[in-house]
């Protein structure tokens, strides 16, 4: 006689926006292991076309409330390599502290927020909270401190209103940011508090063999740009990105899935950085990272709690460097031609690579958009560890089994609102003009 | 500014009826200037953080729990637990009912809190609220002001 079980959840909690996760197995195999994305698709490509490239920072900003800043950072980048604008250093330095205030942000709200309850047993950091009061506090001091950080430079943490192509409208006065170093300071110390209390946390035995793809810069810990660089011998620029990796689609999922050709599924995010790029983190972060008992080198996706945590102490270390050296660029934005071409941005967010491509037209006008955000990136990698987890952890029973996934998929820290900003070809086409009022 | 009682609109007002929170604020902004009003699209941390800068605190957001459209909910923690269904078009992980109950475990709840939640009908992408949600809003704003005055 056959035996099936089904673990099935119909609705992620603590996930950004709307998924469900679907395993399937039979005579003690796993058959199917499916993340199933059903926010609705939101057509952003669709309505870039035909708007002013000086608006794509604004408008693909909204795609997440979580990692705006990442938006508008490769779009931005991608407008001025049309045009072959490289700004100064000066303006590099300020979105530099502007993305670090991001990471910390976000990297914040998810180790402590939405992972680390599926480590201590408490189905929300509201139940942790009762337990561990002053921990939810230092996160939430910590999350203040890159909002406040996005607020000074940025004009307001969600959705910065700030930036646009070429740099800043406005430069902070290094009076502005004077205070943020006693904080960063404050924050640096909770970030190494933050890495000795993950890596106390119990990690299920999971060893993967992944291809990690990341940015990796010459000096630093590559996160506004870089070459695009893997594990398995990937090394290549920007603009070379879709020669290399396909999305398509699949019939379950609102979010496209993304391969390397050839290959097959691949890891962005925390983990891939860290393996790739560990000799570029600060002193301090890499010295955390030993404390914890990390080697240069992890492949148990549970550990990548520890991981953003170590990148939690980078952030904060390197944000204090900026603004230590800090001068306002003046002025405070490059002069950007608008066209015509192709331009290729791609940064480091949060969760991991996010490439953004546009075809300009004379005037500027956005012809042709195309978006790669990590989440999208990151499904068949978090479909394959659904199979191994579940594969390795049959003794379990239903109940701690559906945890068991559950934790797994939180360790890539899923974006679902912004994975299912596409929109495919097939879909504008059946929907004819009804599917893009959605723009208007 | 403890003591200066603070009104927060939440929501987002690209989705309808997900709006009326913020509509009500500006509202009461309209006509008790003197009050601080602020607008937040309901992240549980920031509202948390907005509510330590003041005594008295007054939510306003929608609310999808199945009753009739416009109609009007309130609340007062920590004596009332705030349904789930506010904020129910969030799609982040922790929203106002998840706020209330930190800001208890956390002893961080201000002096009085009060919620107003507002039926919603129409939580679609767009703009624009719907006519009974609509109706809805002088009717709180005038609830609000009225508690606010009533303030000893």
């Amino acid at each position: 006689m056959r035996t099936r079980r089904t673990i099935s959840v119909q609705a992620l909690a603590r996930v950004e926006g709307e998924g469900a996760l679907h395993v399937r197995v039979v005579d003690g195999r796993v058959t199917e292991a499916k993340l199933k994305i059903y926010e609705p698709p939101r057509f952003f490509e669709a309505f870039l076309r035909g708007r002013s490239f000086t608006e794509a920072p604004d408008i693909t900003a909204r795609i997440c409330g979580i990692c705006p800043v990442a938006y508008q950072m490769s779009a931005s980048q991608a407008m001025e390599s049309v045009g072959g604008v490289t700004v100064e250093p000066r303006i590099r330095a300020l979105r530099h502290l502007l993305y670090l205030g991001e990471w910390i942000e976000s990297h914040t709200l998810h180790v402590y927020m939405l992972h680390a309850p599926d480590f201590l047993g408490y189905a929300s950091i509201v139940e942790m909270a009762q337990d561990h009061p002053d921990v939810v506090r230092r996160a939430l001091q910590l999350k203040k401190t890159g909002n406040d950080l996005m607020a000074v430079i940025g004009g307001r943490e969600i959705h910065p209103v700030n930036v646009r192509v070429g740099g800043f409208y406005r430069a902070p006065s290094p009076a502005d940011l004077a205070p943020f170093a006693e904080r960063l300071r404050w924050a640096r110390d909770a970030a190494l508090e933050t890495v000795r209390w993950v890596a106390g946390f119990t990690f299920p035995e999971l060893e993967r063999d992944y291809e990690f793809v990341a940015l990796r810069h010459p000096d630093e810990y590559a996160i506004l740009d870089g070459r695009l660089v893997s594990n398995r011998g990937l090394d290549i620029t920007v603009r070379e990105f879709e020669q290399e990796f396909v999305e398509e689609h699949r019939p379950y999922s609102n979010a496209l899935h993304s391969h390397r050709r050839g290959r097959g599924a691949y890891l962005v995010g925390p983990l891939a950085r860290y393996n790739l790029n560990f000799d570029r983190l600060s002193p301090v972060a890499q010295e955390a990272a030993r404390a914890a008992g990390l080697g240069p080198v992890c492949g148990n996706p549970f550990r990548s709690i520890i991981v953003r945590a170590v990148e939690l102490v980078h952030a904060c270390d390197e944000a204090l460097c900026l603004i230590a050296g800090y001068s306002p660029p003046d002025p405070a934005a490059a002069t950007v031609p608008p066209g015509p071409g192709t331009g290729y941005g791609c940064t480091e967010a949060p969760r991991g690579i996010l490439y953004h491509r546009y075809h300009l037209d004379t005037d500027g006008t956005i012809l042709a958009a195309k978006i790669v955000p990590p989440t999208a990136q990151n499904q068949g990698i978090i479909e394959d560890d659904l199979r191994e987890v579940v594969g390795a952890s049959l003794e379990l029973p239903d109940d701690r089994l559906t945890w068991r996934c559950e934790q797994a998929v939180r360790n890539y820290d899923p974006c679902i609102s912004c994975a299912t900003h596409f929109l495919t070809v097939d879909i504008q086409r059946d929907a004819g003009a009804g599917a893009s009022t959605g723009g208007t | 500014m403890a003591g200066a009682p603070l009104v927060i609109g939440v929501g987002n007002p690209l989705r309808r009826d997900d709006g009326v929170g913020r509509a009500v604020a500006r509202a009461i902004q309209e006509t008790l200037s003197a009050i601080k009003v602020i607008e937040m699209d309901g992240e549980g941390a920031a509202l948390l953080e907005a509510w330590t800068e003041a005594d008295v605190v007054v939510v306003v957001d929608a609310v999808r729990s199945g009753a009739t459209p416009g109609t009007v909910h309130r609340f007062e923690p920590p004596g009332d637990r705030l349904p789930h269904t506010l904020s129910s078009t969030s799609t982040h992980a922790f929203g106002l009912p998840d706020a209330v109950e930190l800001g208890r475990a956390l002893g961080q709840l201000p002096r009085r809190l009060i919620v107003y939640g507002i039926e919603g009908a129409d939580f679609t992408a767009g703009e624009g609220l719907s006519a009974e949600v609509q109706t809805a809003v002088p009717e709180v704003a005038a609830r609000v002001q009225a508690e606010l005055q009533a303030l000893p």
